[in-house]
């Protein structure tokens, strides 16, 4: 390690003329971080082992997949069937996009409940709010390539989605499909795209991280670090903790794919596509399930498809909608409790979003709607001027030996 | 751990594993009236019962091939429910497939191979619906994974016709109470003693049921047991990873704690 | 997972670092190698590994191809010439020695793989300076059993595994 500094042997020849090793070790090894972060900080590097396993497994599937409306729901069952462990690493694929999603969402919450968004971290946040765009299209887009019912049907919906732009809908829609219906063509650039975009997820997530390491972690206390004393090196600190919380993670998601490995799948993607019938009852993966929601709880077509649009774009204005000064919500009394509210409601529009749009459903749909922009618009301006916060510490240091800890949080 | 947020760590925890279980009930519950049974495979060392399928074999090459095709097994496949290389030979030489062209050009027949798919009963999905009044009998590979509720469901189905209920106008259908809204186009298939098992074992119609879930569910999770012995074997290892790992973790940080 | 500290060197050693480290190591081996497996041949792909042909219909002189495992198979029915010109020969001249009754299992047939064993062209039949098969590739020149006689190739063409099921069947692989 110490030749990369002073230029000697291959890897500091090498570094004096590309500096990949001390990047490397600026960003993974001398990393300062505040020495309080909790475990949910573990997220964020989950989230990228994840991405990682994705990419992985999707090369692997793609070696074995065919995508042709003939061809595609067969060479699945090619995959699950004949292909050395293919059933293995398609059930690993499926699941790693539902868990990817779980540790993503988590990561977000984590950023809301302390305040991750605010100065100098907005564009950080963006870059976040960019990458969830760019993993639920890639998301959606690989949900059609088994050729089910579910993923014709859901890209039949949602593609529709695109003809509620007044005066060219329809022809952007023709534009999307490549034809005049689902087929063929949609399913062959779906492929392409599906196989594209992760690749433009990493180099968002090196952006992401590049605007994390300019600041710095945030911490639970959301204070800034006033010296080296409130600050570790990443190794052998985090990468230790990150790796135990894995290989945590690894357990239950292996406890998943090998034993409910279609529990988060619906039974009707195993029904090849019939372009003449519509199943009963059609259901986005859990993962776009409060967007599903918000999407029908507005009854007009162009303004559902704006509602759900928004419902993500409005987060881009969160560091301004939010008044406070005050980072962590751990010294902000009222905003804790309105953050727990607008988890619940982030969770009944799940279930909304899963159960049919019919009966009390409706309703329920409409007031969870209104209740998370009512969120974001309303309460989070007013709560920032209104409320008093908790007396902040002086610093990390100070808080960390104040308190008695007993693990690592 | 601070006290002051294990309360909401766990309430958030609880509140995502209830909300997937919930979503996913609601998402995939099944409206037919349906008998939760226990079959060999459910359960964490569950597998799937051998002979119980190769008897389940002979219910669907007797009673159901002949509307319902199996296309994504291959006669090859049989070998994992323990038959031998000459039964899966001889099994598969009683089916046709269409040979390639010859050097004339002629298209003919021959006798099917352990390499070539189960024969399916129709020459294309037209001719399926015109001798099924238009409804097409589904492909049975993946029946148990492809409906809510599974091996129950299915079971539930084969055991669920009755006589219909003097207000229900029956036009076109059977009745049957697991099925969702039902009325079903199949008419009852099994009865009990629909087959002479080659094993001795009595064909009951409850016997035939199982063997035939344990057969489909075969042929849909080929991988089903290896699936499950594997899994158990990954689940002891990153349990005993997470261990050490997190004793090393203690370690480093114990002097960060003090 | 070691210890990077200075101050610190007896944990470097500590038991419960290499364990974990032994354990991380072992579990990315074995994440390895279903990745590496998948790319051998299917079972499907294996299923379809042997063919029967039926060589009734060929007369003396005359060849056929065959597909087996996606490459070309030679199967030829020799005169009495060819098998002749075959055997008289001194081993000593070959590239490869080999005799021919190696090669065969019924003299009158010869069975082989028709992928020359330079770079994997397909050799022309009943071409070449010695009256077996020539590669238009880089030139190699294959006698009547297939044996490598001129040219850059390094060995003769392979026998491919083959049971005769009767006088006039042959299954291979």
């Amino acid at each position: 390690m110490s030749n990369i500094k002073n230029g000697k042997g291959i890897i500091g020849w090498i570094d004096y003329r590309l500096p990949i090793f001390s990047t490397l070790q600026h960003t993974l090894v001398d990393y300062p971080t505040p020495k309080n972060l909790n475990y949910w900080w573990n997220f964020g590097s989950l989230a990228g082992i994840f991405l990682l396993i994705q990419i992985i497994t999707g090369i692997v599937l793609a070696m074995h997949y065919t995508p042709s409306v003939e061809g595609a729901f067969a060479s699945i069952e090619h995959i699950m069937r004949d292909v050395n462990y293919g059933w293995l690493i398609r059930y690993i694929h499926m699941n790693g996009a539902s868990f990817f999603f779980i540790v993503v969402y988590i990561h977000i919450f984590r950023g809301l409940y302390y305040g991750s968004y605010k100065s100098p971290r907005e564009v950080l946040w963006w870059l976040g709010l960019t990458i969830l765009l760019l993993m639920m299209a890639t998301a959606f887009m690989g949900y059609v390539l088994p050729w089910g019912q579910m993923s014709f049907w859901g890209a039949t919906v949602i593609t529709n989605l695109f003809s509620a732009v007044p005066i060219v809908g329809t022809a952007v829609v023709e534009w999307l499909w490549g034809g005049f219906a689902v087929d063929n063509a949609l399913l062959n650039r779906f492929f392409a795209l599906h196989y594209l975009f992760p690749f433009l997820i990493v180099g968002v997530v090196i952006l992401h991280i590049v605007a994390l390491h300019t600041h710095g972690s945030n911490n639970p206390l959301g204070i800034d670090r006033k010296g080296p004393q409130d600050s570790i090196p990443f190794h052998p600190y985090y990468t230790i903790k990150d790796l135990f919380g894995l290989s945590f993670v690894l357990t239950i998601f292996a406890a998943v794919v090998f034993y409910a490995p279609d529990y988060l799948g619906h039974p009707d993607n195993y029904i090849p596509a019939d372009p003449l019938k519509t199943p009963a009852h059609i259901v986005p993966e859990w993962y776009f399930l409060p967007f599903y929601a918000i999407l029908r709880a507005v009854p007009d077509k162009l303004g559902g498809v704006i509602a759900m649009i928004s419902a993500i774009l409005i987060l881009f204005a969160l560091p301004w909608l939010d008044t406070s000064k005050v980072r962590s919500a751990t010294f902000r009394p009222i905003y804790k409790k309105f953050f727990w509210f607008l988890l619940i409601d982030v969770i009944i529009l799940t279930w909304v979003g899963g159960s049919p749009a019919e009966g009390h459903f409706i309703l329920i749909g409409r007031l969870a709607t209104i209740y998370y922009f009512a969120h974001f618009i309303i309460f989070m301006p007013i709560i920032g001027i209104i409320e008093t916060p908790k007396p902040l510490p002086n610093s990390i240091s100070e808080a960390v030996l104040k308190k008695p800890i007993k693990d690592g949080t | 751990m601070k006290n002051y947020y294990k309360i909401p760590k766990i309430f958030f925890i609880s509140f995502i594993l209830i909300n997937l279980f919930l979503s996913n009930l609601f998402a995939a519950g099944p409206d037919g009236n349906i008998t939760k049974m226990k079959f060999s495979f459910d359960g964490i060392f569950g597998v799937i019962d051998k002979a119980s399928a190769r008897r389940g074999l002979q219910v669907y090459n007797e009673i159901c091939a002949g509307c319902h095709s199996l296309e994504h097994v291959s006669y090859r496949n049989l070998l994992d429910i323990g038959f031998s290389n000459d039964q899966v030979k001889e099994f598969a030489s009683q089916f046709e497939v269409t040979a390639e062209p010859d050097s004339d050009g002629e298209v003919n027949m021959r006798s099917a191979i352990p390499s070539d798919k189960f024969v399916s009963p129709y020459q294309n999905d037209n001719q399926a619906k015109a001798m099924n009044n238009g409804a097409i009998p589904p492909d049975l590979s993946l029946i148990i994974k492809a409906r809510a509720g599974g091996a129950s469901y299915f079971y539930s189905l084969l055991k669920g016709y009755e006589d219909p209920p003097e207000d229900k106008e029956l036009s076109n259908g059977y009745y049957n109470i697991a099925y969702p809204g039902n009325v079903i186009a199949m008419p009852q298939p099994l009865y009990g003693d629909d087959v002479e098992y080659a094993d001795g074992t009595e064909a009951t119609m409850e016997q035939e049921i199982i063997d035939l879930v344990s057969f489909l569910t075969w042929t849909g999770q080929p991988e089903l047991n290896d699936r499950k012995s594997m899994g158990f074997r990954v689940f002891l290892f990153l349990v005993f990873m997470t261990s050490v790992l997190f004793l090393s973790y203690r370690k480093i940080w114990k002097k960060i704690k003090g | 997972m070691e210890n990077n500290s200075n101050d610190d060197k007896k944990s470097r050693r500590d038991f419960i670092h290499i364990t974990s480290g032994v354990t991380v190591a072992t579990g990315a081996a074995a994440v390895a190698w279903p990745l590496i497996d998948q790319m051998n041949p299917s079972a499907d792909v294996l299923a379809l590994a042997s063919v029967e042909v039926d060589l009734e219909p060929l007369q003396p002189g005359q060849s056929i191809s065959v597909l087996w495992r996606g490459k070309p198979l030679f199967i030829r029915r020799r005169t009495e010439e060819e098998i002749s010109e075959a055997r008289d020969i001194d081993l000593n001249t070959l590239k490869d020695p080999q005799l021919d009754e190696e090669r065969v299992k019924n003299s009158n047939y010869l069975v082989m793989v028709g992928v020359c064993t330079h770079l994997g062209c397909v050799p022309l039949g009943q071409q070449g300076e010695y009256g077996g098969w020539f590669c238009p590739c880089h030139g190699s020149h294959y006698d009547t059993s297939g044996r490598i006689r001129k040219g850059p190739a390094p060995t003769n063409l392979e026998i491919p595994p083959y049971v005769f099921l009767n006088e006039t069947t042959i299954k291979i692989g």
